[in-house]
């Protein structure tokens, strides 16, 4: 009997991650990495940021080339989807018809970006999650017909865009759009941007940024798109003329529109899971090891699991812990098999306990001039302070408090090595006034 | 080891100087990567591989 695969589902930062770490912990069976996407696995932050703007190339987001993933020995199934998985006997199946019996699974299928009825039928309506999205969205900014110069938009002129969705990402594209020189309108149902993720305070902040560079900022719910007939004569679909606003009848409800990106959050990618014994409510529910079922874990976008340091399940859409849960649950997953019994790793390599896995999160986000990294978590607080609010000197920090317990940091514009001290402070939940006096004291110097 | 850096891709989250502080530091005025030792002794290799494997950035390569 040939030896069965480890085989890593999703071919992006947290799969790539948990490969590699199978590797380097000893796993010498078979190493399946499927991904749907064609392209070798890149990195995705750049997206809504540099490669958007143009100053990046997709070569420059690869995340390893094909020189660096050959030791890796990988059976790489690019252009593959995962269209089910049978739990008890640990057996993928690909594309609807392969099957694949593993001796354990990693899932990091990531999200999927949601979007409104009637877009994908539209000429000039984006989402921006892939590559391919990233460079479709950015052919209509940057080469829309003639080539663009330097700070200047190509195409015949500024763009009426659109976005719809005010939260992170659909607010770093607003950045770019508006350094690119379009015209940019973002619509969302948050009375401030952003402050889902980052609270109010700051949200309001970075939208003065938004405002002060002209972007325009309403809040309301989007009902649909206006949009040329289809041309039947040449073939060419309905183009977009509007985005209309479900408030209908008001003189402001339809913003006239000739790009637009809906930017309204995602979907773990989880519709191919539909087997009983998982628990797919929010992304693929984990214990704190990031075991979905025996033999089978999840990592990155797609994972929902309990955080020892949170006391509950967390999913978190963010670049550092694709790669450190990727890593985590490969750990685990060899951990578990190593366990049980005869496993491709019998080199001599010791067996390591399965852990829990606790990071501290961190995101950042770039716009304009600015940039904002966080620690721990933002989303979800019951209070919020802002010991240094100067938007004339770029520099914000807030401290995040949840059930009397300071659980997230945030800064902009603060010396490095401050920044690094704030990580400390929350990196496992203290009572709300010890955290605040040791803010004070790791922002105190200069 | 030697360690070579496209400092151009670096996002400033500071990662590498949590794991390895002898081997990175951050530019005060943007917290861009700054490498201290470009060929680490032995003792730093693992949290310089740790380093560049967490590198949300991937600015960090390791020769072997």
């Amino acid at each position: 009997m040939t030896a069965r695969p480890i085989a890593v589902v999703g071919a992006s930062a947290a799969g790539l991650a948990a490969a590699e770490t199978l590797r380097r912990s000893g796993w010498r069976g078979p190493l399946t990495l499927i991904g749907e996407e064609s392209h070798l696995p890149y990195d995705r932050p750049p997206l809504s940021k540099q490669l958007l703007h143009g100053a990046w190339e997709p070569e420059k987001l690869r995340l390893r080339t094909e020189e660096q993933l050959a030791p890796l020995d990988l059976d790489l199934r690019l252009g593959t989807r995962a269209t089910g998985l049978d739990v008890a006997t640990r057996t993928l199946t690909l594309d609807g018809t392969e099957r694949l019996a593993c001796a354990g699974i990693v899932i990091a299928t990531g999200v999927a970006a949601r979007t409104l009825p009637g877009a994908d039928r539209l000429t000039g309506v984006h989402t921006l999650r892939t590559l391919d999205d990233a460079l479709a969205l950015r052919d209509r900014l940057i080469n829309g017909g003639t080539p663009a110069s330097e700070g200047v938009a190509g195409g015949g002129g500024p763009r009426q865009l659109v976005i719809v969705g005010n939260g992170v990402l659909g607010c770093e594209a607003a950045a770019v759009a508006r350094e690119l020189g379009h015209e940019v309108t973002v619509v969302g149902i948050e009375e401030t941007p952003m402050a889902a993720a980052v609270g109010t305070d700051v949200g309001t902040l970075l939208a003065e940024e938004h405002r002060a560079r002209g972007v325009r900022l309403l809040t309301g719910a989007v009902d649909g798109f206006d949009s040329t007939p289809a041309d039947p004569a040449d073939g060419s679909g309905p183009q977009v003329t509007a985005v209309r606003l479900a408030d209908g009848g008001t003189p402001g409800s339809r913003l006239p529109a000739d790009t637009v990106l809906v930017a309204i959050g995602s979907r773990p990618a989880v519709d191919w899971l539909t087997d009983p014994a998982l628990d797919t409510t929010d992304g693929l529910r984990c214990d704190a090891y990031c075991a979905a079922a025996p033999g089978i874990y999840a990592a990155g976008d797609v994972a929902r699991w309990n955080h020892p340091a949170h006391g509950r399940p967390l999913r978190f859409e963010h670049r550092m812990n694709a790669t450190e849960q990727g890593m985590a649950a490969a750990r685990n997953l060899l951990a578990e098999l190593a366990a049980d019994g005869p496993t491709g790793t019998e080199d001599g390599t010791p067996a390591q306990e399965r852990r829990p896995f606790a990071p501290v999160p961190y995101f950042w986000s770039d716009q304009y001039d600015l940039k904002i990294q966080a620690y721990g978590l933002t989303a979800g607080a019951d209070r919020v302070e802002t010991p240094v609010r100067d938007r004339a000197g770029r520099r914000i920090l807030a401290l995040y408090g949840r059930e009397g317990r300071a659980v997230g940091v945030l800064a902009a514009g603060l010396p490095p090595r401050q920044i690094r001290a704030l990580r400390a402070v929350v990196a496992d939940p203290l009572p709300w006034e010890e955290a605040r006096e040791r803010i004070a004291a790791a922002t105190a110097a200069g | 080891m030697k360690i070579t850096l496209d400092a151009d891709k670096c996002c400033a989250a500071g990662q590498c100087v949590l794991i390895a502080p002898e081997v990175f530091d951050q530019r005060d005025e943007d917290g861009v990567v700054v490498l201290l030792d470009a060929a680490p002794p032995a003792a730093q290799h693992d949290a310089v591989r740790e380093a560049a494997a967490i590198c949300p950035a991937t600015v960090i390569e390791v020769h072997a």
